[in-house]
């Protein structure tokens, strides 16, 4: 109950209004508004007036602006975030590596192909947990993603990006690929 | 006995050899990704749903049950030897579990753990088979006013009651219940909030929201934090036979968070963490030796497991006889049997006479299963854990990507599910429910359905809700779930104004 933001210097009596927490705030309210826009533009039919395909939206949209000013109030009054969060600074470069990862994956699976985009992504990911070789995490990646095609892949028969890499295998041990 | 026999017949479907293969599968991966931390059972269950176009639903069930009862054997693993619980639910066991193994006694809160999940999954699964037939003879005369306003409570439980607060856990739940918009409506083939992209016609796969949030929320979340200190791995010590005394201060508790956890898991609200919490509090109150409390005592490791693994069996209620998922892996289960085109609620027991019954079956097969794997051959799960994060991680990554990629090859997935996942990483950091989102999703456009069914009949009169007896009651119950604390609250200490609120 007692979230009271305010620094050392400060009394915790007046909390300071917390940044993080009103950005999410707003954020919600932000949802609650582009509903309510998309809402008004989805064509009622006069037969379903009562029960059309735009009530529920409404209702969401209403909620979500509710709980949105909600937040923000919360937010005004020093947030919410646990004292334990609030400790706690996010390692940017750690985050920046998974997000590059991320980044490079969704950039490069659809030319290059699954295992080279998972490779790159294994890599980046284990390199933002602070692992530092490279090589050895390429060659575990790589190692992951061909079994993760040829095995997860195959039996689930679902299709996943391939390139030239699988491709090369698939005619290497002659089979079909997925 | 008419559910005996049914079960009798459930356990000739679950004992086929291609059906005990399932479930074993189910039962070795589930007490994987139990032990593994970052991987949960409806992350597992979300990235395997692919499976229903191959398996028959009778197998795949017995695979995802497998999985679900699995995961909450490996779990309790992981909180007694690394004191990192995977799931909130099992935040009790770590306090207890985790001293005893600090204090060389890993051995045995292992095995109390592991006995105790057998006897309280055993018990739960008998309570399914004989509460599921009562249950679907009371639903059978819900009508859809009743069914939406159930839906109303469980979606006020779910997410207001069970979490920090009421306002996060109701904003989650209605972004869910918005990406759950999203797409073709049914009734009227309207497009809602497609923003113009082909893709999202058909609506947001559940796998990618699921992923998003569990996969790579939840790895974002670690790495952000991850340089701040390493998790120590308690070696396995002492015994895995249990003393006498150890014995003696065992069954009452397994017994006791057994009848506390199932009848709260079956209630349409769920949740786990409220039984273990009460199971712990219950065993600490009764104890012979409080003062153990704190310092690893026997009694909060086997109480808090049972309760768990009871309240874990009690969801499977709902959820079979309603429709009503109260869990984000039980509303994956859900969208399963969507995938299939079978409407889980009070006819699934007579129209899916063997899928209901061979899954039960099994579940009663699954804990010997898991009762063997979890205790004789528990060193092979200790090893798991020393799995590198880095390697864990991107691993999951990786498997993530498949899981989501490979439904449709779609770029525009791939973003959704990383914009998801970073959606996820703010509300691990700013303290908002993960559960809900999912909830909403999948519970949200049957509640749509029910809500309209519901005017529909009434001719758009809005006050069907109220008029009928049980919608009413269960509105009024909601209500109550929601502003009751608060009311009691205020009348009962007014709150001193100088107290920011934190809602």
């Amino acid at each position: 109950m007692t979230m009271t933001g305010g620094s050392a210097e400060e009394p915790p009596a007046r909390a300071r209004p917390a940044i993080g927490e009103a950005i999410i705030g707003a954020g919600v309210l932000a949802l609650a508004i582009v509903t309510f826009w998309q809402t008004m533009s989805i064509p009622v039919s006069p037969i379903y007036a009562k029960v059309g395909p735009t009530v529920v939206p409404m209702m969401t949209a209403a909620a979500l602006g509710v709980l949105g000013v909600l937040l923000l109030i919360d937010a005004w009054q020093g947030g919410w975030q646990t004292e334990d969060e609030k400790a706690v600074t996010p390692d940017r470069a750690a985050l920046v590596w998974v997000a590059a990862g991320l980044v490079l994956n969704v950039a490069l699976i659809g030319s290059a192909g699954f295992t080279i985009a998972s490779t790159i992504l294994f890599v980046c990911v284990a390199r933002g947990f602070g692992s530092k070789n490279t090589l050895r995490d390429a060659l575990i990646g790589a190692t992951f993603a061909l079994i993760a095609y040829f095995g997860f892949a195959t039996t689930l028969g679902i299709n996943i990006g391939s390139g030239f890499v699988e491709s090369a295998i698939e005619r290497l041990i002659g089979v079909e690929g997925p | 006995m008419d559910a005996f026999s049914e079960l009798l017949n459930g356990f000739a479907v679950a004992l086929t050899p291609m059906n005990l293969l399932w479930c074993l599968v189910g039962t070795t991966l589930g007490t994987a990704i139990g032990v593994l931390p970052g991987l949960g059972p409806a992350l597992t269950i979300a990235l395997l749903l692919p499976i229903t176009f191959k398996v028959e639903p009778t197998s795949a069930f017995i695979l995802f049950a497998g999985i679900y009862y699995g995961a909450m054997y490996g779990g309790s693993t992981t909180s007694i030897l690394l004191n990192t619980p995977g799931e909130s639910a099992t935040i009790v066991t770590a306090l207890e579990g985790n001293k005893m193994a600090r204090n060389g006694r890993a051995g045995a809160a292992l095995a109390t753990a592991a006995i105790g999940s057998f006897v309280a999954g055993t018990i739960g699964t008998l309570g399914i088979t004989f509460l599921a037939p009562v249950v679907v003879d009371w639903a059978l005369r819900f009508g859809p006013a009743d069914y939406f306003s159930l839906m109303v409570f469980a979606f006020v439980t779910v997410s207001a009651v069970l979490g920090s607060s009421e306002v996060r856990g109701l904003a989650t739940l209605f972004f869910g219940i918005w990406l759950g918009l999203i797409g073709v409506d049914l009734q009227t083939g309207q497009a809602r909030f497609t923003f113009g992209l082909a893709e999202l016609l058909d609506g947001i796969n559940v796998v990618v929201v699921a992923v998003g949030l569990f996969a790579v929320g939840e790895t974002l979340y670690v790495a952000s934090r991850y340089r701040l200190g390493k998790d120590e791995i308690i070696p396995l010590s002492g015994s895995l036979w249990m003393t006498s005394e150890e014995w003696k201060r065992s069954w009452k508790p397994w017994l006791r968070g057994a009848a506390i956890g199932f009848p709260i898991g079956a209630m349409p609200a769920g949740g786990a963490e409220i039984p273990t919490f009460l199971s712990y509090y219950i065993e600490r109150k009764l104890s012979a030796k409080p003062q153990e409390f704190g310092k690893g005592a026997i009694e909060g490791v086997a109480g808090p497991e049972a309760a768990n693994n009871a309240s874990a069996a009690g969801v499977l209620v709902p959820m079979l006889t309603l429709g009503l998922p109260t869990s984000a892996t039980a509303a994956i289960m859900l969208s399963a049997f969507q995938s299939y085109g079978i409407n889980p609620g009070p006819l699934l027991l007579q129209s899916q006479t063997q899928l209901v019954w061979g899954l039960i079956a099994s579940l009663f097969i699954g804990n010997v299963m898991l009762l063997v794997l979890n205790l004789p051959l528990i060193a092979i799960w200790v090893k798991l854990l020393q799995i590198p994060a880095p390697v864990l991680y991107a691993g999951i990554l990786v498997f993530a990507t498949i899981g989501t990629y490979g439904i449709t090859q779609s770029p525009v997935d791939l973003i959704l599910l990383y914009l998801i996942g970073g959606a996820g990483y703010l509300m691990r950091r700013y303290d908002f429910p993960v559960a809900p989102v999912i909830i909403g999703m999948i519970l949200g456009p049957l509640a749509e359905q029910n809500f309209r069914q519901a005017m529909t009949i009434s001719a758009g009169d809005w006050t069907v809700f109220f008029t009928r007896p049980l919608s009413a009651t269960i509105l009024a119950l909601a209500a109550l779930a929601l502003f009751g604390p608060k009311l009691y609250q205020l009348a009962v200490r007014p709150k001193p104004d100088h107290v920011p609120g934190d809602a």
